[in-house]
């Protein structure tokens, strides 16, 4: 049996990605159906993401499916010692999807070999987090058109953050040209590096962060900077503030360029810039329940065809 | 005049493998799982060689291994050297290839890794000189690779 899971957005080609973006089209076109009905789909978040959860939870309720899991590992087995398979194999008799968040890296591509359901990834660990970049790639493609030829500038930390590492490996496809703007002390690691050069990524790395260095930027992908990143405190007080984003530094930005974040945000980007037009973030968590429809109903088999075709759509 | 001894003895049939750096025998030992064999099995430790400082050396008595058993032994000793013996002579001289894949094998360091958080295998492909965990993507430099203790 063909495994439909989504572990990584690593093992998607440039037409898989294509083909969920136009499926996450349609979604946002009509997002009320009834194309899941009598589907349960099961959330088990064994670290506690609210955002994540309810993205995923209103995709499958806005299609008609019915959600069962659990949003606390406390109330789990797991704590009881059951082994990640155990569980996984148990809700397997009771759901036809799984979305899974785990603290662990590599649970996702586990529990998709030792499940009879296929595994929608919703983290793991520092590892992937597939939907998020899905969204992220959905947003790109919404505001500029395209995803070919993109100048992608992703600020703050990059060294920790697995969005921006996914995004990486997900636009390898699209011959972007993208701009590190990071602290030294969350620099883009070499290894991302030199995936970028093996695969003919172009980059160019910034410490400096104002108007003239984002100037020519299609997308500005802001990150949070944690404190707990940092080893030197002294350091992050004096770096906070150089990755915050201002109004006064749009004064240069393209017409059409737009301000990315995956939330939530703490000190990055300035509260006036919320009604500027470049700001984009809050549509983009938006976008995240249209990509996630999207994940569900490719995980379930239901084809671009099938949604394009449905007749279930309430209007 | 010095009299030059053979430090272990010859076999008449069977495996040698040669050129295991001392600090690897045991290891060596583990994945050809040498400590459940029947068969005669004489082990040097510690010989001098001009290579390797101090090597190691094992003969198996009749008993030839599979491409694939001896493979896994790269991970450990990319160097090592194999010889089959019939009726005393060296028939055929192996090197060993590094598995595009080792499964059950080599431990992650990755300690967030789900590999060392449940009872199942480890799994690496290897690209260049180092190996990239299956599951949560670690790399690990084969020169520092630490092998499970116990097979699942």
């Amino acid at each position: 049996m063909e495994n439909r899971s989504l572990v990584s957005i690593a093992d998607h080609t440039r037409e898989k990605i294509e083909y969920l973006i136009q499926m996450a089209q349609e979604f946002e076109r009509r997002p009320n159906r009834h194309l899941l009905e009598g589907k349960v789909v099961a959330t088990l978040f064994f670290e506690p993401s609210t955002r994540t959860r309810l993205s995923f939870e209103t995709a499958a309720n806005r299609l008609g499916a019915r959600v069962i899991g659990f949003a606390d590992p406390k109330v789990t087995s797991g704590t009881k010692g059951e082994t990640l398979k155990d569980t996984i194999m148990m809700v397997s008799n009771y759901a036809d999807v799984i979305v899974m968040r785990h603290y662990l890296e590599g649970a996702a591509r586990y529990a998709s070999e030792v499940a009879p359901v296929p595994i929608v990834n919703a983290g793991d660990g520092a590892n992937q987090h597939p939907s998020q970049t899905m969204l992220d790639l959905y947003s790109m493609y919404k505001t500029q058109g395209t995803l070919d030829n993109l100048n992608i500038y992703l600020v703050g930390d990059l060294k920790y953050g697995r969005t921006v590492h996914s995004m990486l490996t997900a636009m390898r496809h699209f011959s972007p040209t993208f701009h590190f703007i990071a602290p030294e002390e969350l620099a883009m690691p070499e290894t991302y590096k030199k995936y970028c050069r093996d695969h003919g990524i172009k980059y160019v790395e910034h410490t400096e962060f104002d108007a003239d260095v984002i100037a020519g930027a299609d997308i500005l992908y802001m990150t949070r900077v944690q404190k707990e990143r940092f080893t030197d405190l002294m350091e992050y007080e004096r770096v906070k503030d150089r990755y915050l984003l201002k109004l006064d530094m749009l004064a240069k930005a393209k017409p059409t360029m737009k301000i990315l974040h995956p939330l939530p945000r703490v000190n990055e980007i300035e509260y006036s810039i919320d009604d500027d037009p470049h700001a984009y973030y809050f549509e983009q968590a938006r976008n995240g329940l249209y990509a996630r429809q999207a994940l569900i109903c490719d995980a379930l088999g239901i084809t671009l065809e099938d949604v394009k075709n449905d007749k279930t759509i309430i209007l | 005049m010095k009299k030059k001894e053979l430090l272990v003895a010859a076999i008449e049939n069977g495996t040698v493998i040669d050129h295991i750096p001392s600090d690897r025998l045991f290891d060596v030992v583990r994945l050809l799982k040498i400590e459940s064999m029947t068969s005669a099995v004489t082990v040097g430790y510690n010989l001098k060689s001009q290579d390797l400082g101090l090597k190691s050396i094992i003969k198996i008595a009749d008993k030839y291994f599979t491409d694939e058993e001896l493979n896994q032994l790269a991970v450990v000793c990319p160097n090592l050297t194999l010889c089959i013996i019939r009726d005393y002579d060296i028939v055929e001289k192996h090197t060993v290839h590094l598995p595009e894949e080792l499964i059950g094998i080599v431990k992650c360091s990755n300690p967030k890794c789900i590999t060392n958080n449940e009872p199942m295998r480890t799994r690496f492909r290897s690209v260049g000189s180092q190996l990239v965990c299956h599951y949560c993507n670690h790399t690990e430099d084969l020169k520092n690779v630490k092998l499970v203790q116990e097979e699942n």
